[in-house]
């Protein structure tokens, strides 16, 4: 049997046809990809058939086309933005140099190690979320589910382009690697802990995808900086489709505010008891939920005082989001910046070399971002007349890495001992009884146009279809 | 006339209340025509180009909205980075007269100042942003730019609502939309394409027609909706007149089909938070919206789940016969509605306009003018904004209040809205 024409099967635009080598290497890894997505992709969802949007190419019209396919046959490609002519390098000590378009000797094992990190966060999200499908509260957020889990699926594909064809043999035992490890599996987990974290319920992933998908998007912002310029142009076109990750949750979450806030006003209460014995979710419960979420989030960023982090600006790998926008030197060294300390039992802030604090850099331009999507949602609650605001909590609240790991915290910021800490973790994080709540309130609805009590219709439909088009069938 | 193409541009907007400020869009525009700041994603209508490579990498959809706009009026970056919702479609008038200005104003012709002085622009005063706690407006859903240019609705009854008059005549009329999706809010209004063509032979313009029933329908839970329609048998001067729309509506019987568009209008909306007040202010068929907005808060009431805030009616017409719904708005609870009905035209008594009921209940007025939570609503014919505008002037100034400053404060919360024809 001749083997995949896979000019045809992987719609790519990297002249993959010509590159005889790399498309043996890929040749022998897509069924391996296949089989990780028979394995631990969506749960029973092989023969649905699911309205998806397909990427053809990346210019404005190949790049969303879309129809009902199964996911199996989902069309993974290779999509690199086009390249800039005459791209310099724009910050850290090669400032001013061309771009790279190959790795270079000294700087293999931090990119290896950029890409790989990268990369594992993407099929350890389709392995956290593989059971959602079973409990989507109406088809048009199974297909939405659907669409994000493709979509990381196809980041795998591109941080596996760039491993088997500029990291040879190395490249591609990581290739293996990071189909071989699990999401919260004990002996071989993935490799950032947020990621072994289960997504058990549609609140938390809709959490998921506001706070965490965002953590993806200010990482490829970052890499999409790049002085290796393969790199770069890769992020950028898996931004443009890491948006629609932040749309299911930012409008996910907005919309179970919208519909508990509909039966708050129905019912004249804001009584927790009355809401849930209501089937909703009360706004308190929310803002547990964004708190976790918030707080393992912020984790991703790493240590806020990182050597790692300054090697990797320095030297052109990664930069800052949005570099170009800034107006410094790029180059950083003298500057400073101030992170947060716990010295004597109390929260302060301290002046460090910028460069060494970059990963709090990035976290804080991260916190801004997530803080203006919390105020969007509180305009959906100050729409219906009620007097509840979320917040994010304190940056130091609920840590585990860094200077800040372990402390204690209240989501406003106070310090509190450990017996206060245990006595009110239960009003800050959600407890197992929320947990079971939420839980409680899950399971499938699959009639088109219906939507589960918990939660509003979206305000229109994917592709300019109506709310109640058919977007998954089932056979 | 000489270039209009020009003059008018479909200008480029982002929905601020859809978007999630993903910046794809800015970073796929290859003019740079998007910009942002910690609130809003703009489009500038001087960069945009049009070329919609925005459009399919958008995940929301937010990016694919558009307003007809004359091009010296169009929306600045500096306005749209303050919006948190997109501005309605202008009505066909208020374009018509940006239009006009806009072409008065490229050849720079000097103004007569006198005149300028002496014209109270009313127009300026009505409030280009709902109420904030108004539910999301569904608008142009059909019509030439949406997917489908029309939608067939079955007239389901069909009622004159004034007493018979020889130079006047006012039908109640209720349209079906079936299964297919028409959802209007009060205040909203909708077009309807009389059959047939114009004297030139092009197919006649939609009317717009102010929407008279509440949201969940004339019939609560039909898809349905009510307008007020009047057809002029005779002009002030008492010739006779045949109005194409308006007689075209008032002979509709029961069972036959109507071309539709819209729904049209996002702004004047009413507010759904409770203890809202509502001042209503109109004349004639104006009374449509409010009549809508009277009847959503009436089923509010008797559902005995929201507490609502005051109602003010301030109702005009040349006489008790003559105005629409007169027997069902003398039904209303007092302790629901306050209704004040001006007659111009009542043998043997002085004629009374609304502005003077304005004028007469300004010790109520008045708190109500600085009270956030009261919203104003004008409709009707376009003669009356001025004389009310003037009447709310007195009210304001007559209690102390700075006119200007509440003038500004009512446009800026949304709080004063006129729509006069």
């Amino acid at each position: 049997m001749s083997a995949i024409d896979y000019s045809e099967k992987i719609p790519n635009n990297v002249d993959l046809g010509e590159d005889r080598t790399l498309k043996r290497a890929l040749e022998q890894w897509q069924p391996h990809y296949l089989d990780w997505w028979n394995d631990m992709g969506p749960d029973g969802s092989h023969n649905l058939d699911v309205y998806l949007r397909t990427a053809v190419s990346v210019d404005p019209a190949g790049w969303a086309q879309f129809g009902h396919v199964k996911m199996p046959d989902y069309r993974w490609g290779i999509f690199l933005n086009p390249a800039e002519k005459d791209r310099k390098i724009h910050f850290g000590e090669h400032k001013g140099a061309d771009v790279w378009q190959d790795v270079p000797g000294e700087y293999r094992a931090n990119l290896r190690r950029i890409i790989v990190t990268q990369g594992d966060t993407e099929p350890a999200s389709v392995e956290q979320q593989r059971h959602l499908g079973r409990t989507a509260p109406s088809l048009y957020d199974l297909r939405n589910l659907f669409q994000v889990n493709v979509e990381e699926g196809r980041h795998l594909w591109a941080m596996v382009y760039l491993l088997h064809k500029y990291f040879g043999r190395d490249g591609r035992e990581e290739g293996e690697a990071l189909l071989e490890r699990r999401s919260g599996q004990q002996d071989n987990p993935r490799i950032l802990q947020a990621f072994n974290e289960e997504t058990p319920d549609w609140l938390s992933f809709f959490m998921f995808t506001y706070f965490t998908d965002r953590d993806g998007k200010f990482q490829l912002c970052a890499l999409a900086e790049s002085s290796f310029d393969p790199l770069a142009r890769t992020t950028r076109f898996m931004l443009t489709e890491e948006a629609h990750h932040m749309f299911v949750g930012e409008s996910g979450v907005s919309r179970v505010i919208q519909r508990t806030c509909q039966v708050m006003r129905e019912l004249k209460t804001d009584d927790p008891a009355q809401l849930r014995a209501a089937g909703v979710i009360d706004l308190p419960t929310i803002q547990r939920y964004l708190n976790f979420h918030f707080s393992v989030t912020i984790d991703l960023f790493g240590a806020d005082e990182s050597s790692n982090a300054a090697t990797f600006y320095s030297t052109g790998l990664k930069g800052r989001f949005e570099e170009s926008k800034r107006d410094d030197d790029h180059v950083l060294k003298g500057a400073g910046y101030k992170v947060l300390q716990l010295r004597d039992g109390r929260l302060v802030e301290a002046e460090v070399p910028m460069l060494n604090a970059l990963n709090e850099v990035l976290r804080d331009d991260y916190i801004k971002d997530s803080i203006a999507g919390i105020e969007r949602w509180n305009k959906v609650i100050e729409k219906a007349g009620i007097a509840f605001r979320l917040r994010a909590p304190h940056k130091a609240f609920h840590r585990s890495i860094g200077t800040l790991a372990g402390a204690k915290l209240s989501p406003d910021g106070r310090v509190v001992s450990e017996a206060e800490w245990a006595a009110k973790v239960d009003q800050w994080l959600p407890s197992a009884s929320d947990r079971a709540f939420v839980a409680s309130l899950m399971g499938r609805v699959a009639e088109p146009g219906k939507f589960a009590n918990w939660i509003a219709p979206p305000a229109m439909g994917i592709n300019r279809q109506p709310v109640d088009f058919e977007y998954v069938r089932f056979n | 006339m000489h270039q209009p193409a020009a003059l008018v541009i479909k200008q480029h907007l982002i929905d601020p209340e859809i978007c999630i400020r993903c910046n794809t869009c800015e970073s796929t525009c290859p003019v740079g025509a998007i910009t942002h700041d910690s609130r809003n994603y703009v489009v500038d209508p001087a960069k945009c180009k049009a070329c919609l490579a925005c459009i399919p990498p958008c995940p929301t959809g937010s990016i694919d909205n558009w307003r007809t706009m004359p091009r010296a009026k169009a929306y600045s970056v500096a306005e749209q980075l303050e919006w948190d919702e997109l501005p309605a479609e202008l009505p066909a008038d208020r374009l018509a007269e940006a239009e006009m200005a806009a072409v008065a104003a490229v050849p720079a012709a000097p103004p007569a100042p006198a005149v300028v002085e002496e014209r109270l622009n009313s127009a300026a005063y009505t409030a280009t942003v709902p109420p904030w706690s108004a539910a999301h407006a569904y608008a142009n859903l059909y019509g030439p730019k949406a997917a489908e240019a029309s939608i067939t609705a079955t007239v389901a009854g069909n009622v004159r609502v004034t007493e018979v008059g020889r130079d006047y005549d006012t039908h109640h009329i209720v349209l079906d939309f079936g299964a297919m999706p028409f959802p209007v809010l009060e205040g909203q209004s909708i077009g309807i394409i009389p059959p047939g063509t114009d004297d030139a032979g092009r197919p006649h313009r939609p009317r717009q027609y102010s929407v008279a029933s509440p949201r969940n329908g004339e019939r609560p839970g039909y898809n349905n909706l009510s307008l007020t329609v009047k057809r002029v048998l005779e002009d002030p001067q008492g010739k006779p007149v045949r109005g194409v729309a308006s007689n075209y509506m008032c002979d509709l019987k029961v069972g036959d089909k109507v071309q539709v568009v819209g729904p049209f209008g996002t702004t004047f909306l009413m507010p759904n938070h409770p203890k809202s007040h509502i001042v209503m202010i109109c004349t004639g068929t104006g009374s449509a919206p409010m009549r809508a907005m009277t009847e959503w808060r009436r089923r509010l009431r008797q559902s005995g789940k929201f507490e609502g805030g005051k109602l003010l009616l301030f109702f005009g017409a040349r006489s008790k016969e003559e105005l629409p719904y007169f027997g069902p708005l003398q039904n209303l609870p007092k302790d629901f509605i306050d209704i004040n009905l001006a007659f111009s035209r009542t043998p043997g008594a002085p004629k009374r306009y609304v502005q003077d009921l304005i004028r007469a209940r300004a010790a109520d007025l008045a708190p109500l003018l600085a009270d956030a939570n009261a919203y104003f609503y004008v409709c009707g014919l376009k003669a009356m904004e001025d004389g009310v505008v003037l009447a709310l002037r007195d009210v304001a100034e007559g209690a102390g209040l700075n006119w200007d400053a509440v003038a500004g404060t009512l446009k800026r919360q949304g709080r004063l809205h006129m729509e006069t024809y």
